[in-house]
């Protein structure tokens, strides 16, 4: 299948043809709306929140976001982004309730710090690693945005990305720009090793652990990728033993100083005296 | 565009990020248009701590818009008896209800304007402004 990525840059793939395609498509609309309805899963929101909404287009996860029922911590305000201003006619066109912005998010995230209580974003964030000049670079487009979102998040807020990564790569250059930023990340697969796999980025701000954004569902697996900290060798060895005056003088002949010949008495302590 | 939003609004360039005239964002010629929508108090009470309200002072000053109190309405003043208050509807139609329709939205800091049209700001920046 080809991805819309590699054709054209977003603002210009989604013009009046596609936008209005994409909005009405019925097939569109069901996978955008289950997939939104898993990331308020997600989320877990318990009250009203105030949720970013990057990428937003004509606003199909908008709608369900202002839709949420009373008894399940709704309705949430939302404000959108999106590059693509056919997508955005076409929200306005639907009537849908939130505030809309015309915004690049490669190029940062315009709020204040401590705005929103969640982020939400669905299918969008694989644009970021398409750079259209030479004065930009996917690496910098992604750490503007998570960096913007990180700041514009409000402490303990999470974010939901759900994203079409092109490749591993793809995906790992994602997962590892939000946790440069400082995010809790963590990435939930529906429907694995499918043709219709989704692929969610989970992330948090402070408290670090995402796991607990699954913990309670079902038929979730959790594989824990994260580094344990490891001491490093330098640490357990200590000044003066064997092992250290050994990897000083490799260091020293890597140098090209003059180092003596190593032999069976390398490091061995001098008897007392007396 | 609600004036809640614009109470989160900062200039999005770079380089006015680290200064404190970014925010709040100056609305210049912006005509206001009033939608009713229904009322969430709880939401009211959740994003009041959050707002600005020396930003939001100075936005329905320059607006023209009827003055506002001194400090933050307080928990207690948006219901009476389990009832939202007039505070809070009062709340609810200023940030809720009007919203700029179009105009500009001025950076204090590096003075960049971004047009609103149709209630949707433009934040695209050119790539040099970046």
């Amino acid at each position: 299948m080809s991805r819309p990525e590699d054709n054209l840059p977003p603002d210009l793939f989604y013009n009046e043809k596609e936008a209005r395609q994409y909005t009405t498509s019925s097939r569109i609309r069901n996978i955008q709306a289950d997939m939104t309805h898993r990331a308020l899963e997600l989320l877990d929101l318990q009250e009203p929140s105030f949720i970013l909404d990057i990428g937003c287009g004509s606003g199909l996860s908008g709608e369900i976001l202002s839709g949420v029922e009373e008894d399940e911590g709704g309705p949430h305000t939302w404000v959108g982004m999106d590059i693509s201003s056919s997508m955005l006619a076409q929200a306005l066109e639907r009537d849908v309730e939130g505030d809309m912005l015309l915004a690049d998010i490669g190029q940062g995230v315009p709020f204040r710090a401590g705005s929103f209580d969640a982020a939400i974003s669905i299918s969008a964030i694989q644009w970021l690693c398409n750079a259209e000049t030479s004065d930009v670079s996917p690496e910098g487009r992604l750490k503007r945005f998570f960096d913007g979102l990180y700041a514009s998040l409000k402490r303990g807020g999470k974010a939901v990305c759900q994203f079409y990564p092109k490749n591993a790569q793809q995906r790992s250059l994602i997962s590892n720009a939000a946790i440069k930023a400082g995010f809790g990340a963590g990435i939930l697969e529906d429907d694995p090793e499918t043709k219709s796999v989704k692929v969610y980025l989970v992330l948090s701000v402070g408290g670090g652990d995402v796991t607990g954004a699954v913990s309670g569902m079902e038929n979730v697996d959790v594989m824990d990728a994260r580094r344990k900290e490891r001491k490093r060798g330098k640490e357990f060895e200590k000044k003066g033993s064997k092992a250290w005056i050994m990897r000083k003088k490799s260091q020293m002949e890597a140098k090209g100083k003059v180092v003596k010949t190593s032999s069976k008495y390398t490091g061995r302590r001098r008897k007392t005296a007396f | 565009m609600k004036l809640l939003t614009l109470n989160f609004l900062t200039c999005a360039r770079k380089t006015c990020k680290s200064n404190a005239a970014a925010f709040p964002l100056h609305p210049k010629e912006a005509e206001l248009e009033q939608v009713e929508t229904d009322m969430n108090p709880l939401f009211i009470k959740n994003i009041l701590p959050r707002l600005d309200w020396e930003a939001m002072k100075t936005l329905t000053t320059e607006l023209g818009l009827p003055n506002l109190p001194a400090e933050t309405p307080s928990d207690e003043e948006l219901a009476t008896d389990g009832e939202p208050s007039q505070t809070a509807k009062d709340l609810h139609t200023l940030l809720m209800e009007t919203s700029i329709q179009s105009g500009k939205l001025v950076c204090g800091n590096c003075e960049h304007e971004y047009a609103v049209k149709e209630g949707i700001a433009n934040f695209l920046l050119p790539s040099h402004m970046v």
